[in-house]
């Protein structure tokens, strides 16, 4: 039978063949913890080989202490359309964060710890910054267990050649 | 576009996605599986009516998400069933649109 009817290319499409993605997170804040994650979750998803580098306030989100509880800060945000002076008030940094976790929470966004879980089940590579730990005090053990490794700059642009590169 | 599959005729779009969702069947699920290199099997079959099953409730494809969420499949499983792009693939053979949500 000679049907002509059209088939997605799915795997074969031109564009993503050999594609690599890497994002460095460099934020330790809970909006800017995020962009990295959701980008890197939808990479996976579209079969792209996908690297995450934590480094610096980007230990936040690996670091097993902080990783549940990062936090979302109006102070010096314009976006957050509260007065300035208002913003730093006490209470403001928690209730502005548990408002963002809820509204997270309602897009069935999964927190943290249960997306970088996600992203390891969907074959995404997660490192840590050598010199972030140094500075830090940590070692392997303090960090989300699914880590790949701590690695150091040289090894992270080894690991980049040919992909392409995020910065958060 | 008007096409046969499975013996049948049936309505796609452009990319080769049913249009119409009562047009499908479990034969014509085999056929739009076998598109793309995959063998249909009951587990594959349990997925895919998952997706049909949250499409009808709420008119937009689930994501992968959702799916593993929602419908109680593992993501790693998933990706070996539908590999690499696990949720266009599933809404492929499931003859529902391409999933459009971030997460």
């Amino acid at each position: 039978m000679t049907d002509t009817r059209p088939i997605p290319t799915f795997d074969d499409e031109p564009a993503s063949a050999g594609r690599k993605l890497c994002i460095i997170c460099s934020k330790g804040s809970l909006d800017m913890a995020y962009p990295g994650l959701i980008l890197a979750n939808a990479a996976l998803g579209e079969g792209i080989e996908t690297h995450l580098f934590f480094t610096f306030w980007g230990y936040e989100i690996i670091n097993k202490k902080t990783m549940a509880k990062l936090q979302f800060s109006p102070v010096g945000n314009p976006a957050s359309h509260m007065p300035t002076a208002v913003s730093g008030l006490p209470g403001m940094q928690s209730m502005a964060t548990r408002m963002m976790k809820a509204q997270i929470e309602a897009l069935d966004v999964p927190a943290v710890p249960e997306f970088l879980d996600m992203i390891k089940d969907a074959g995404g590579h997660l490192w840590a910054c050598r010199m972030s730990a140094d500075m830090m005090k940590l070692t392997q053990d303090d960090l989300y267990e699914r880590i790949d490794g701590v690695i150091g700059a040289t090894e992270f642009i080894e690991i980049s050649a040919g992909a392409q590169t995020l910065f958060v | 576009m008007l096409v046969t599959i499975a013996g049948r005729q049936v309505h796609v779009n452009d990319e080769g996605f049913l249009t119409e969702f009562d047009e499908w069947d479990e034969a014509i699920a085999a056929e739009l599986a076998a598109d793309i290199g995959l063998t249909l099997t009951p587990e594959h079959l349990e997925v895919v009516r998952f997706v049909r099953g949250d499409y009808r409730a709420h008119g937009t494809t689930p994501t992968l998400r959702r799916v593993t969420t929602a419908g109680g499949f593992a993501t790693k499983r998933l990706f070996e069933l539908f590999p690499k792009k696990p949720a266009k693939k599933m809404s492929y053979v499931a003859g529902v649109p391409k999933p459009i949500g971030c997460v």
